[in-house]
């Protein structure tokens, strides 16, 4: 595996989050329902955890958790050399009129979000999409597309490869730079 | 990480396909399954893709099932069926292929009465090929639906006892369910009238049984088959009635039994022959699922295909 460097961990990882569960707040009046969703499959770990932390800062938080498969809305899956598995789409409500907020952990190319879009419209037609993402790769976007809530910046090569680990599922919670995405 | 991509680029039988393909299809039809579920049907995963569905017979479950499966991936598709086409005019199957083809046509969904004439195309032509029925040989996609019906009902199969009824020698679906059940790890039986039971049926490595009620009381699941009279070039059943009486499914033959055992048919049923109304309208029958699953295998088997890279 390539060499790793750690740009965030443990405390002032959650300090991130807590961070980005308190801008939630501060645009979301708690009486105001909002749908926080997960993009499968990494987006839907770090939307277990803001949902988690809502429900924790705010008290009475009127929030609908779901999750979202894009594999199906790629545009580039012909393309692949590898085809992506789909995962399960399982959003138990109506978003129709909804605000929605999308998450993700790291917004690369902004292609994820395009096709996340295009699959939630597919679903009905929500007032409004906002997007989280953990990590922010600001000098690699393909198409024009921002976050309303980012963790981190991070500006690197194209070839650089950016992972957020999660303490439940890998040992800790970190965010992780590689020089090169790893054949694994 | 498990698989994600089938290890063949056409599906030409279930004998062609390992468990892990098998597996991953299964896993995909969930996620359509989904799909076809919601209020907007419709996936735009296989917009670039041209399809085309070739039938040489008769179908009118099989063509309708591929070809919502097509429109609900986004694929365009065309349409082609030996009664109205230059193949009354005389015209090879290669070459009426290859006219197609130089449409710009990605994969070809085709039935044919000839066993075989899908390996044949494999071999001359680059698009990805869907059997959808070869003569008397195998029908891939049914097998695989059927199987997929069956572990939404009971389960992960292996070790259960599935018997397949009726008219064997005709079927191409009793043929791609053995492979497909055997592959999964199912028991498989064969029960039918001597005349309708191939010779050499236990080199598959199935059981035979002339009785119906022993078959019925060994399995937890039975698969009805529809008496092919159109395939029949001889008399092999004195009449249709006295197979009713013989070998039909009916509520009489099932309350006898001790346990329930779950019904399924590839359509189009002959109620009455077979199987009765009251047996194929039961709480066991899960022939419309069978239906639906249909075209959510049918979706996962066109979009796996379509991402399967050549080697070239």
């Amino acid at each position: 595996m390539a060499r790793a460097k750690t740009l965030l961990k443990n405390e002032q990882f959650r300090l991130t989050l807590d961070r980005l569960c308190y801008e939630i707040i501060e645009n979301y009046p708690s009486a105001r329902e909002k749908c926080i969703i997960g993009i499968q499959e990494r987006g839907v770990l770090l939307a277990d955890r803001i949902a988690e932390r809502l429900a924790k800062l705010e008290k009475g938080s009127n929030m609908k958790v779901g999750k979202l498969d894009i594999t199906f809305y790629r545009d580039d899956y012909r393309l692949r050399t590898v085809p992506i598995k789909a995962s399960e789409t399982d959003i138990e409500f109506s978003i129709e009129g909804k605000d929605v907020i999308l998450i993700d952990d790291v917004l690369f190319s902004g292609r994820t979000i395009h096709a996340a879009m295009a699959a939630l419209q597919d679903l009905g037609r929500p007032s409004r999409i906002e997007l989280l993402v953990m990590v922010d790769r600001r000098f690699n976007r393909h198409l024009p597309i921002q976050a309303n809530y980012t963790g981190l910046v991070v500006d690197a090569y194209d070839e650089a490869y950016v992972k957020v680990e999660y303490h439940n599922i890998e040992e800790e919670d970190r965010i992780l730079l590689f020089s090169a995405k790893s054949s694994k | 990480m498990s698989q994600s991509q089938l290890s063949t680029k056409h599906l030409l039988g279930i004998k062609y396909i390992n468990t892990d393909d098998i597996n991953l299809i299964f896993k995909t039809a969930q996620n359509f399954k989904e799909v076809i579920n919601r209020p907007i049907k419709k996936v735009p995963s296989l917009r670039d893709v041209t399809i085309a569905n070739l039938f040489f017979e008769n179908s009118t479950r099989t063509r309708i099932s591929f070809e919502l499966a097509e429109k609900r991936l986004s694929a365009d598709t065309v349409n082609f069926s030996a009664a109205s086409s230059s193949v009354k005019k005389g015209e090879t199957l290669l070459d009426t292929v290859n006219n197609i083809l130089s449409m710009k046509v990605d994969m070809v969904v085709m039935r044919h009465p000839a066993p075989g004439a899908h390996h044949f195309l494999a071999n001359h032509i680059d698009a990805n090929i869907v059997n959808a029925g070869d003569g008397t040989h195998e029908h891939p996609t049914q097998a695989l639906l059927d199987a997929f019906s069956m572990t939404e009902k009971v389960g992960n199969l292996k070790g259960k006892k599935v018997v397949i009824v009726g008219d064997v020698m005709h079927s191409r679906v009793a043929l791609s369910n053995i492979y497909c059940l055997q592959k999964l790890g199912a028991k498989v039986m064969v029960c039918g009238p001597p005349t309708l039971i191939p010779q050499h049926m236990s080199s598959l490595g199935v059981e035979v049984e002339y009785d119906i009620d022993k078959a019925l009381a060994w399995c937890d699941i039975a698969n009805i088959l529809r008496i092919q009279l159109e395939r029949q070039d001889i008399k092999y059943i004195p009449s249709l009635r006295e197979y009713a009486l013989y070998y039909g499914v009916n509520k009489e033959r099932l309350s006898k039994l001790d346990k329930s055992i779950t019904i399924m048919h590839p359509g189009p049923i002959n109620r009455g022959v077979e199987i009765t109304s009251d047996v194929a309208d039961s709480e066991h029958s899960i022939i419309l699922q069978q239906v639906e699953n249909g075209v959510a295998i049918r979706m996962a088997v066109l979009y796996l295909l379509a991402g399967v890279r050549g080697s070239e």
